[in-house]
């Protein structure tokens, strides 16, 4: 690594931090921000800690550590509902903060699991959060069956107090914690179940937001620490590229530069203002050695991956004999789709601030797993885990990019050579893109066959994808098996008797990740969308084809027929307007809808309404849920209607929102959310599963009109004129 | 040296009249409720008030801004928060939060300017980007800030 240095970096006052008893951290010196409840790391120190997941202050003030990132989903209130439900505390006394990732380390891993995604955070945390809010009731009533010497089953909770009726005497929790936390239990309460809930299941706002309308909230990109410098950071534009050479004469003449350090793939400009950094780094003009991908272009990558489709490939999934069953069909047809690379596009570009202290670090930013991050920086600084502190703020959007922890590694790096002055590295809109992960590039052909009564008999599908997993987790992928790039493929629901589902494993210079909603973004959309078209070939209404081909999934029958029905399927249309259909099952729930989309003859696309039906089992919050299938439906529309990242010269086309066109409010359709709940004890995803059906439920409903089948997306790349 | 106006409070700051208003807001008065989304005026997240009017801070030079009032998120509420930022908590509008104040900044002018926007005024006013999708939110917070801008206007 070399650096090259203005002046001479002095030795700046120093961020002095202790760790709070608490699981948050205090720093002694002030950040920005004056009141410290909208700091979500901040720990709360006037309240007695009855457990790692809680602490209770003396005016009954409930304050709820959250092991999951707040990126939108709503986890900063549905983690905390887990808990109140079983403590019967006050809603209104409730607070959230981040439960802290160095105190997990320390404490043999007490938050459990701390990374977000996989729409799994109430699915796999419920359980032990509702467990941690029971044992916090029965301590405290058993403080008050001390105290007031009776028995602890003749005491009752509600609202944060606890009463004995008998004597109509109660005490308020704020008086009973410090008693509490001194109390074991002989055995764990029993945790209630659907049925028995007083909290879970009502529609409740989002304890986040106030400090979301006033600019109070913290996120990563607004944490300032005494002292600090700023970096603006780019990397070479192609993948596997590395700097040749790089003059800093320029921007060391920028006011404020104070150095320029050149980093693994990249290099970084150090000044005293982020404008200065900014301006440093757009002066220079750095010698890329672009390396051997300089020419991949994902025209190539995706003629290479449809023609992969022409051979069988690893079977994911087998029923019967469909390649028989297709040769003896009376009927066969026939299709191949396509999606392509895609960026993110969360709302705030990556960031990180880092200070290295002699015996701690500690690092501020927003991410969906701060472990991984407490983890790269033990790795790259060479510091025992205990000592590092990852504070976690607000996330201006996740989606999936916000899991990778590689702009945490690159600020870290930088951080190293700045030796113990703290600095905040932030990345440009387009630095940010180019340096990031993508949506896999997808292709996918489907063949299905009928007997002479137009009943499907066979369904063969061939896909060529990225396996994520096969860049971090390569065990996991047996036999060139990913089970996250044929999810939504290998457990298709229809009842075909005879189906194959077969896979080839692709890789290309490209990076991926993880995007919202993974491999059902694409394999939602052309399953979905191939099954009109199989509806089409037997002669039957969308709906009623697929409702003859669930019978076996009741939940999914419910679910389809309850947007069907709301959406008054099949009611007359403008000319010009139609409805279209589609369902797919992801992180464990199922959603369905009906998008009413117009396309005028000249071929502009517009998505009018979405009618969505839901089974998440069970609910924790339903407001947060009507939300998150709003977010997903315009989320999946923006990637439907324009989303591409285009790889030219191995490097990526749309860098900024100039060239990556995003849903606004005036294309945004009118959402409609319905619960077809299924109950007893099933706890689906939410944060993903209503992205999936609204790209072939768009594309279906533009058949309709004009007649064009979309088997390639984004749509906006056809030609829709019409009549 | 500039003299910048923000919030009823003039600061003298000692920085490049080509700095951008945005950084100069972030990073030297510590106002980061402004936010960075993409830096050429295609988002939004960095929109304040300029002589009143809604104004893309990431692409406007701080020398252009001197003299003139400035009024931030931070600065939109008076003694009781403004119409829209009570529909918005109302409403439980935003999600992740990162575009809101530049939202908010829009719908304040909206609403602070017509007492009744329809569908099609909101639309046209409203262009900033949201990730998160929280357009159908903002809409009906948009129309029940404007009822209680109204409501306020009779009371008063
Ligand atoms: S940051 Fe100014 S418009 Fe995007
Ligand atoms: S609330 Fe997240 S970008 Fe708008």
């Amino acid at each position: 690594m070399k650096t090259h240095e203005a002046l001479p970096l002095s030795r700046r006052a120093f961020v002095k931090s202790t760790v709070a008893a608490s699981g948050g951290l205090m720093l002694t010196l002030a950040l920005p921000r004056a009141d410290a409840a909208l700091n979500p790391w901040t720990g709360d120190a006037a309240g007695t800690e009855i457990s790692a997941w809680l602490t209770i202050d003396p005016n009954s003030q409930v304050t709820i550590r959250v092991a999951q990132s707040e990126m939108g989903e709503g986890v900063f209130t549905a983690m905390p509902m887990l808990v109140a439900e079983e403590l019967d505390c006050d809603w209104s006394q409730v607070k959230a903060e981040y439960a802290s990732a160095n105190r997990s380390v320390r404490e043999n891993g007490v938050y459990r699991r701390m990374g977000t995604g996989g729409s799994g955070a109430v699915r796999r945390s419920r359980e032990y959060l509702q467990q941690a809010g029971a044992s916090a009731r029965e301590r405290l009533k058993a403080a008050a069956a001390a105290r007031w010497d009776v028995d602890v089953n003749t005491l009752r909770t509600d609202k944060g107090r606890v009463f004995h009726d008998a004597s109509g005497r109660s005490a308020a929790y704020g008086v009973l914690a410090a008693e509490a936390a001194a109390i074991t239990l002989a055995e764990e309460p029993a945790i209630r179940k659907a049925g028995e809930f007083k909290l879970l299941g009502t529609p409740l706002n989002r304890l986040d937001v106030p400090s979301k309308v006033d600019g109070s909230a913290t996120f990563g990109i607004d944490v300032k620490v005494p002292g600090m410098v700023y970096a603006a950071y780019d990397a070479c534009p192609v993948w596997g590229g590395a700097l040749a050479s790089l003059d800093p004469a320029p921007a060391l003449a920028v006011k404020g530069v104070k150095q320029v350090i050149e980093v693994e793939d990249g290099f970084a400009v150090i000044a005293d203002s982020y404008w200065q950094a900014r301006k440093g780094l757009d002066a220079l003009a750095p010698n890329w050695d672009l390396g051997e991908h300089a020419n991949a272009s994902s025209d190539a990558m995706r003629a290479e991956f449809k023609t992969d489709l022409d051979r069988r490939g690893v079977v994911a999934h087998e029923e019967g004999d469909a390649y028989a069953n297709l040769e003896s069909a009376e009927t066969v047809i026939e299709a191949d789709y396509d999606a392509p690379y895609l960026a993110h596009l969360a709302m705030e570009p990556v960031n990180c601030t880092v200070a290295i202290a002699e015996d701690r670090v500690d690092v501020w930013t927003g991410t969906q797993n701060p472990e991984s991050i407490l983890g790269a920086a033990a790795e790259i600084l060479g510091r025992a885990p205990e000592t590092i502190h990852v504070h976690n703020c607000f996330l201006g959007g996740g989606f999936g990019r916000r899991s990778m922890p590689d702009f945490a590694r690159r600020a870290l790096a930088i951080a190293k050579a700045l030796g113990p002055t703290p600095v905040k590295v932030l990345w440009s809109r387009e630095a940010d893109t180019r340096t990031g992960h993508f949506r896999p590039l997808a292709a996918l052909r489907f063949k299905a066959g009928f007997d002479a009564s137009g009943k499907p008999v066979a369904l063969l599908n061939r896909s060529a994808t990225h396996s994520i997993l096969a860049g971090f987790r390569p065990e996991v992928v047996q036999n060139g098996l990913d089970g996250s790039s044929t999810e939504g493929l290998e457990n298709q629901p229809y009842d075909i008797a005879h189906v194959s589902i077969e896979h080839h494993l692709k890789r290309t210079p490209v990076p991926v990740w993880f995007w919202r909603s993974v491999g059902s973004s694409q394999n939602g959309f052309a399953l979905e969308a191939f099954i009109d078209e199989m509806a089409e070939a037997a002669g039957q209404d969308p709906l009623a084809f697929r409702q003859g081909l669930l019978h076996k999934h009741p939940a999914m029958l419910n679910t389809l027929n309850m947007a069907a029905e709301k959406a008054s399927w099949g009611r007359p249309m403008a000319p010009g307007t139609a409805q279209g259909i589609a369902i797919h099952e992801s992180f464990g729930s199922i959603c369905a809808q009906v998008a009413e989309v117009a396309v005028t003859r000249s071929g502009e696309v517009r998505v009018e309404r979405v009618v969505t039906a839901i089974d998440c089992g069970n609910t924790v919050n339903p407001r947060t849920i009507a939300e998150q299938v709003e977010s997903s439906v315009i989320y999946g529309l923006s990637a439907a209607l324009w989303g591409r990242s285009d790889i030219e010269n191995g490097q990526v086309v749309q860098q900024n929102f100039d060239r990556n066109r995003v849903v606004k409010m005036a294309e945004a359709p009118a959402i409609e959310t319905h619960f077809s709940l299924s109950g007893g004890e099933h706890w689906g995803g939410i944060g993903e599963p209503a992205l999936p059906p609204t790209a072939p439920a768009v594309v279906n409903a533009i058949y309709r009109i004009t007649g064009r089948r979309i088997r390639a997306l984004p749509i906006a790349q056809h030609d829709l004129r019409w009549g | 040296m500039i003299t910048l106006t923000v919030n009823g409070k003039t600061h003298t700051i000692d920085v490049e009249p080509d700095t951008p208003l945005l950084w100069v807001l972030r990073d030297h008065l510590d106002l980061t409720g402004t936010k960075f989304g993409c830096g050429i005026a295609q988002c939004g997240a960095c929109t304040v008030h300029l002589g009143g009017r809604p104004l893309r801070s990431c692409v406007t030079p701080v020398s252009a801004a001197a003299g003139q009032a400035i009024t931030t998120i931070e600065g939109l509420a008076g003694d009781t928060l403004h119409a829209v930022q009570q529909a918005w908590i109302e409403h439980d509008v935003p999600q992740c939060g990162y575009c809101q104040s530049g939202q908010l900044m829009v719908a304040a002018h909206l609403v602070d300017n017509n007492a009744n926007p329809s569908d099609a005024d909101i639309d046209k006013a409203m262009i900033n980007i949201c990730r998160c999708g929280t357009y159908p939110r903002m809409r009906s917070a948009l129309h029940r800030a404007a009822a209680l801008a109204r409501d306020a206007m009779a009371d008063a």
